[in-house]
């Protein structure tokens, strides 16, 4: 036990399931305490995401922009900086995806999606350039601009909406079919749900992530830059240029995530009085994945199981979604905890000798 | 010590374990044998819950109502006959509905005009379910109604104007304030019959407008009536749904500090909102119970208004002016039951738009 213990790929994969599950044991707990069956709970959440699929194509739909925001959170993470901004990249990833779609209408799928796509990238990219440059040349933190730069994108997406883009209901108007994401095949077999082919998307981003990370000469330097900016100039890198780069594509990521929900859920961007919060729970999904491409897709899965759960939580088990956030505020806190985790194993295990 | 420490971990987790498996079995028994034809009616909110105190309250208040007169059981609970569904985020909005459709629910309300959207979408996925939705009209598109959901609509410009009229002959400063929720053409109904309630009996009175652009921000709504009270309004009348709970927050304080201010309620008859400061001059209700509790009543008895636009105004008892009258004198009372009279009659044409409202001015 103490070797498996030891060797760390094993700790990176035990250390968030026990957060796991100790989050959904203290929200057992809490259920028990108000007064709710949690077996019921959670029976009623494996019963829905896995064996009706109009849930499953709903929770699955809901991994979408929860893998790419992640992954934009996790590439940032290797390079040493917290993006915190993931949330306002894809507010201008979303809302620049739908003005395209709108305004180029004319122009066939084969080309409007993926310069929809495009332009979605390069919004977000543009929204993580400039806490990137900042942080590079001014060495502003880079978590103070990324958290202001939100703000700045929630209010103008939503100004713009009104001002140029407004239709009937607090939106814009719907995006043309021909940059829709959506899909009759993908809806009928999930019994009418809004899954789309952003999923594949999605995984190509993970991959992407991944082969850029490991198997490039590139993909060694960010993480080189992110072990240690010291050493990593010493040996002739060049810091800076890593930093924005590392932004401009973890803000791309955030900003594709932005188009899945433009193109794909909604078909449209409505007025937004608050932040939606996938970009936050991208950070969580981070933490949760260890910061891995395959990691990420996992939390996103976890996260969007409990996201749809908590709907069929509510109505097949009558407990309230606040509840519901209470878990998921536990998981993401025994995550954020996992250095205790951690070190009671070792107790355990040191005891034993 | 190993074994000590392990010793306590399989404690907890027994302990854990019968207090989980304890509460498995009990629920399941009772359900199948007593299930008559009974009607099961539900709601889904929008974003301000089900405790915004203004419209999905009242909402859920007709529906409790609703269940109480045919003897059905209303709560959250799986098995009651009359629940409701909560949204946190506007992706809730399809699942929630859906999920109540696919509990073969006999009427679906939808609360609020944010849902039309996908109201619309969910009503051509299921022909068969019968849907009902506030505040908007489901069309499809080419314009024509959709079979299936009943659209309910409420002529909200007339019980503005007459709570206008009171505002109008009680303030002391000429100033009048009112605060919207977001800037749409259902709050500008709202906005235009209160200015022409105030113009009517007090064409010197000056009215300060603002949308706070959301209906769950209070703190927005305490800012903009910190702002207005400080202009020297007297009295404000919100339209903001759970925003709207900022402006009776900030009336209070305002209150404390001595001054004379009031605010008009909303949506439902807001007196007790006001206490104990009592800030509440009167109330603008909306009678969403007595619509939710019209439309279930048809549905139940087998006539679901299905297809038909239903509009609710001061004729139908659908908007008026609150039954708590305690802050207003009677003499404004009269005054506003002949406008009420005028404007059943049709002599006074209430302007819902800001076209209407300046020609109406003119």
């Amino acid at each position: 036990m103490t070797k498996i213990l030891k060797n760390s790929n094993w700790f990176n994969i035990v250390v968030p399931m026990i957060a796991v599950l100790l989050g959904l044991l203290v929200g057992a707990i809490i259920m028990l305490l108000t007064g709710y069956n949690p077996i019921l709970a959670y029976q009623s959440i494996l019963e829905s995401v896995f064996l009706q699929p109009y849930y499953t194509g709903e929770t699955i739909r809901a991994i979408i922009p929860l893998i790419l925001t992640g992954l934009a959170v996790a590439f940032a993470f290797r390079t040493g900086l917290f993006n915190i901004g993931v949330e306002g990249q894809l507010l201008v990833g979303w809302f620049s995806a739908v003005a395209v779609s709108i305004m180029f209408s004319g122009l066939p799928k084969l080309i409007l999606l993926p310069l929809a796509i495009l332009v979605s990238a390069l919004a977000g990219g543009l929204w993580g350039f400039i806490p990137g440059l900042l942080k590079a040349r001014l060495k502003v933190h880079e978590v103070i601009i990324t958290i202001m730069m939100n703000y700045v994108a929630l209010y103008t997406t939503n100004y713009l909406i009104k001002h140029f883009l407004y239709a009937e209901g607090e939106k814009t108007p719907n995006i043309p079919e021909s940059a829709s994401l959506a899909s009759t095949l993908l809806s009928n077999i999930s019994q009418g749900s809004r899954l789309h082919w952003g999923i594949i998307v999605a995984l190509l981003a993970a991959v992407f992530v991944w082969f850029l990370l490991w198997r490039t000469t590139k993909g060694y330097e960010l993480r080189a830059v992110g072990y240690n900016p010291h050493a990593s100039r010493y040996a002739g890198m060049n810091v800076n240029n890593n930093i924005v780069l590392s932004m401009v594509i973890s803000g791309a990521l955030a900003g594709v995530a932005g188009s899945m929900e433009g193109l794909g859920t909604y078909q449209y961007m409505m007025i937004n009085s608050t932040f939606i919060g996938i970009g936050f729970n991208g950070i969580a999904v981070a933490l949760l994945g260890m910061n891995t491409s395959i990691g990420v897709i996992i939390g996103a899965t976890l996260f969007a199981i409990l996201q749809t759960g908590s709907i069929t939580m509510q109505s097949t088990a009558g407990v309230p979604t606040e509840i519901v956030s209470i878990i998921i505020a536990v998981i993401i806190f025994f995550i954020g905890s996992s250095y205790i985790i951690r070190w009671c194993l070792l107790r355990l295990t040191k005891g034993g000798k | 010590m190993l074994k000590k420490k392990m010793m306590a971990l399989a404690t907890v987790v027994a302990i854990a374990g019968t207090l989980l498996s304890a509460c498995g079995g009990a629920s399941s028994s009772d359900n199948s044998s007593k299930k008559e034809k009974k009607v099961k009616i539900g709601m889904v909110t929008d974003l301000g819950g089900v405790n915004d105190k203004s419209f999905n309250q009242s909402a859920w208040e007709g529906l409790q109502s609703f269940a109480k007169k045919n003897d059905l059981s209303a709560g959250t609970k799986t098995d009651d006959d009359v629940r409701y569904l909560q949204s946190t985020q506007a992706t809730d909005y399809t699942p929630n509905l859906n999920q109540l459709i696919h509990q073969n629910f006999n009427l679906v309300f939808g609360v609020g005009y944010l849902m039309a959207g996908d109201m619309t979408k969910v009503a051509q996925q299921n022909p068969k379910a019968n849907l009902a939705i506030i505040d908007s009209a489901i069309v499809d598109k080419s314009n024509k109604p959709l079979k299936n959901v009943a659209s309910i609509t409420f002529k909200e410009e007339q019980g503005s104007f007459l709570v206008g009229v009171v505002a109008g002959l009680t303030t002391k400063t000429n100033k009048i304030g009112f605060v919207g929720g977001i800037n749409s053409e259902l709050i500008k109904k709202f906005e235009n019959g209160f200015k022409a309630g105030v113009k009517s009996v007090n064409p010197k009175a000056e009215i300060y407008s603002q949308y706070a652009g959301a209906f769950d921000a209070p703190d927005k709504g305490q800012a903009i009536a910190a702002t207005m009270y400080g202009k020297g309004a007297d009295i404000i009348y919100q339209a903001a749904g759970a925003t709207g709970n900022g402006v009776f927050t900030e009336a209070k304080s305002e209150k404390k500090d001595g001054k004379k201010v009031w605010v008009i309620g909303v949506d439902r008859d807001q007196y007790e909102e006001g206490l104990p400061e009592n800030v509440t001059l009167t109330s603008m209700v909306k009678r969403v119970d007595k619509a939710v509790n019209d439309v279930s009543q048809q549905t139940k008895d087998g006539h679901f208004p299905g297809g038909q636009i239903l509009s609710f105004g001061l004729k139908e008892d659908g908007v008026g002016i609150a039954s708590s009258k305690q802050n207003v004198s009677k003499d404004i009372i009269n005054q506003v039951n002949g406008y009420k009279e005028k404007i059943i009659d049709g002599s006074i044409k209430v302007p819902t738009t800001d076209k209407e409202f300046k020609a109406f001015k003119s």
